[in-house]
């Protein structure tokens, strides 16, 4: 964990400095303790309201009465959650394998061969990077309509297998960072650009590499544009954020299935950030800080 | 650099090294080529093409199920003359992408600037201040949904306390959008981890000397903190219009689930609930797309939010190229 920055303040030690200073810690605590409660009140709140009966969630009770811990079970009986977390495993991991199969080679042309255009060229990345789903869905969807893949996941995994942009991009920023004479020394010993990928860049880039293979599955894991385009007329292939939003439509007065479902629907990404909550900082540092 | 160069081209040509070079420059060609064409597919396939396609369906009457056929400017004329919920889909947008961008600056910097004091325990409350941004957005709409509900919802409750009847929140075509706003604050996480980044970065000599000159602490702020992270707060502001203009799930969401509609969330009869005042200009192009089957229209739309996110993507770009990120280290 990061240690805050000291700032170092040598003025005279006097009474009444010491005074504010105490004051001005006490302060700074309050504000903080304030805003992580404000965070995590909501999910206190709906964790405590998927513990409740049917009939207390409607009250306005913050307190479970009785731990009905079996609305955690009831709630795959209430929709096919089992089937929506396949379909969104099946989406996350496929395009997360993908992404890196494509992904690192193009980041690894961009940050550590010499070309001409490699610097247009990486423009190019964020531009795509930047750009709003919406703008191109139309033409993409007629195009997967043709080939009969309109209603399944495919339209959205196979994309990967092309590179996406915002790992590249990510990847780039920290491939930049690995000193070229590595690289070089390998070359100078003969090693093929492939060889140097794989024995010198993968190995150092390895946090780089994580990070984005995390964003990747998290992106996915949570993407609903997507899923809600492509499968919202199938519901044999619809993911956790497509099925938790129709989730409340079918189950109006039932609050505490309801955030039942949406604590299972987050879960996942929490454990996953509590194991992995390095590379998830460092890469978001690396995707706003280094620019 | 250019002594050098001036100095290399006044070599005589005979004693350069040349011949042997060309078939490895062609090898390192193909080298760049082979690592690159993953991307060079993806970019013409689902970039360049749909780019084009794009503005070429705009001209055109097309529903999916038959050919387009041409109808020059009527899709863009109608937008501007006859959609009576364009205007106010934009209007939306605009609202959403400055209340959202504003607010999570504005408090990121203020959580950043807690964060970057506290000595002890800042990995800690960062930890804290970071876990709701990573919250699925259906899910955070439906927690929200629920906190904020008028009747038995805790914020309500609270209010109570105080003797203040809360509003309907997002019932209620005035408070539905600031309720996504706060929803918004709720996960700003990334943009305060990214600011506590680079507060980190800023040396600590530079407050040192300030306070010997007796500059307050709101002078070293505005004097000291701001310009030392101008180029994160750009990223962060032009970064943050550019998510505001494609903001879709949060609307659909929230909108379909407080309207207590059986209809599935995103369905024409829930989106923009209550009175449309959360529908923004990607879920009418949306609606208009996929539900109308206007796809030439919803393309004469496309193209709108094509140009308007093209000008802050330029910007930003700018930005980073200035800051030579394009360059080496």
């Amino acid at each position: 964990m990061t240690a805050a920055v000291q700032i170092p303040v040598r003025a005279p030690r006097t009474k009444d400095y010491r005074r504010s200073r105490l004051l001005a810690w006490i302060g700074l605590h309050v504000v903080a303790v304030a805003f992580s409660i404000a965070f995590l009140a909501p999910i206190v709140f709906i964790v405590l309201t998927a513990l409740m009966t049917d009939k207390q969630a409607l009250t306005q009770d913050l307190w479970p009465r009785t731990w009905e811990w079996s609305n955690f079970a009831a709630v795959f009986k209430a929709a096919p959650l089992l089937q929506y977390f396949l379909n969104s495993l099946l989406y996350a991991v496929l395009s997360t394998v993908l992404m890196l199969l494509s992904s690192i080679p193009v980041a690894y042309a961009l940050s550590k061969l010499k070309w001409r255009g490699r610097e247009v060229m990486f423009y190019g990345v964020i531009v795509t990077m930047l750009l709003p789903p919406q703008v191109i869905a139309i033409p993409i969807y007629v195009l997967w309509a043709h080939l009969g893949l309109t209603g399944t996941l495919w339209p959205l995994i196979v994309p990967n297998l092309f590179g996406d942009a915002f790992s590249i991009f990510l990847m780039r920023q920290f491939f930049i960072t690995i000193p070229q004479s590595y690289s070089d020394s390998a070359r100078v010993d003969g090693a093929s650009e492939l060889q140097i990928l794989r024995r010198v860049i993968v190995p150092m880039g390895k946090p780089g590499i994580a990070a984005a293979a995390l964003f990747s599955f998290l992106n996915a894991w949570n993407d609903y544009f997507g899923p809600l385009l492509y499968t919202g007329e199938n519901q044999a292939n619809w993911t956790l954020s497509v099925g938790l939003a129709s989730f409340h439509s079918v189950h109006q007065v039932e609050w505490n299935l309801t955030m039942a479902a949406t604590v299972l629907v987050m879960l996942p990404v929490i454990v996953l950030f509590f194991f992995a909550q390095k590379q998830f900082i460092e890469g978001i540092k690396f995707s706003g800080v280094k620019g | 650099m250019t002594v050098l160069e001036q100095r290399r081209g006044a070599v005589p040509p005979a004693l350069r090294p040349v011949p042997r070079r060309g078939r490895e420059k062609w090898r390192n060609r193909l080298t760049v080529l082979a690592f690159m064409s993953p991307w060079l597919v993806g970019l013409t396939v689902f970039f360049v093409y749909p780019a084009i396609a794009t503005l070429f369906y705009s001209f055109t009457n097309f529903d999916l199920i038959d050919d387009p056929t041409w109808a020059g400017l009527k899709n863009y004329t109608f937008m501007l003359s006859s959609d009576p919920l364009l205007w106010q889909s934009i209007g939306n947008t605009v609202w959403l992408t400055i209340a959202i961008t504003v607010g999570r600056v504005a408090f990121g910097l203020i959580a950043a600037v807690v964060l970057v004091r506290l000595r002890r325990g800042a990995g800690l409350f960062r930890t804290l201040f970071y876990i709701p941004a990573l919250a699925p957005p259906v899910a955070a709409s439906l927690a929200f949904v629920f906190i904020l509900n008028p009747a038995t919802g805790p914020v309500n409750q609270f209010l109570q306390l105080f003797g203040i009847q809360g509003p309907l929140w997002f019932n209620d075509p005035n408070f539905a959008k600031p309720s996504l706003a706060v929803m918004g604050l709720w996960t700003s996480g990334t943009v305060i981890v990214i600011f506590l980044a680079s507060l980190l970065d800023v040396p600590g000599e530079l407050y040192e000397a300030a306070s010997l000159d007796g500059a307050s602490g709101w002078q070293q702020f505005w004097r000291i903190t701001v310009p030392s992270i101008s180029p994160v707060l750009t990223f962060a502001i032009v970064n943050s219009i550019i998510i505001g203009l494609q903001y879709f799930t949060e609307a659909v969401v929230a909108g379909a689930v407080a309207s207590g509609s059986s209809q599935v969330a995103g369905s024409s009869q829930n989106i923009g609930y209550p009175d449309n005042s959360t529908l923004t200009f990607p879920m009418w192009l949306y609606d208009q797309a996929f539900h109308q089957f206007h796809m030439g229209y919803a393309s004469a739309m496309a193209i709108v939010l094509f140009i308007v996110s093209g000008v802050f993507t330029v910007v930003l770009v700018r930005r980073l190229r200035s800051a030579g990120i394009g360059e080496e280290e």
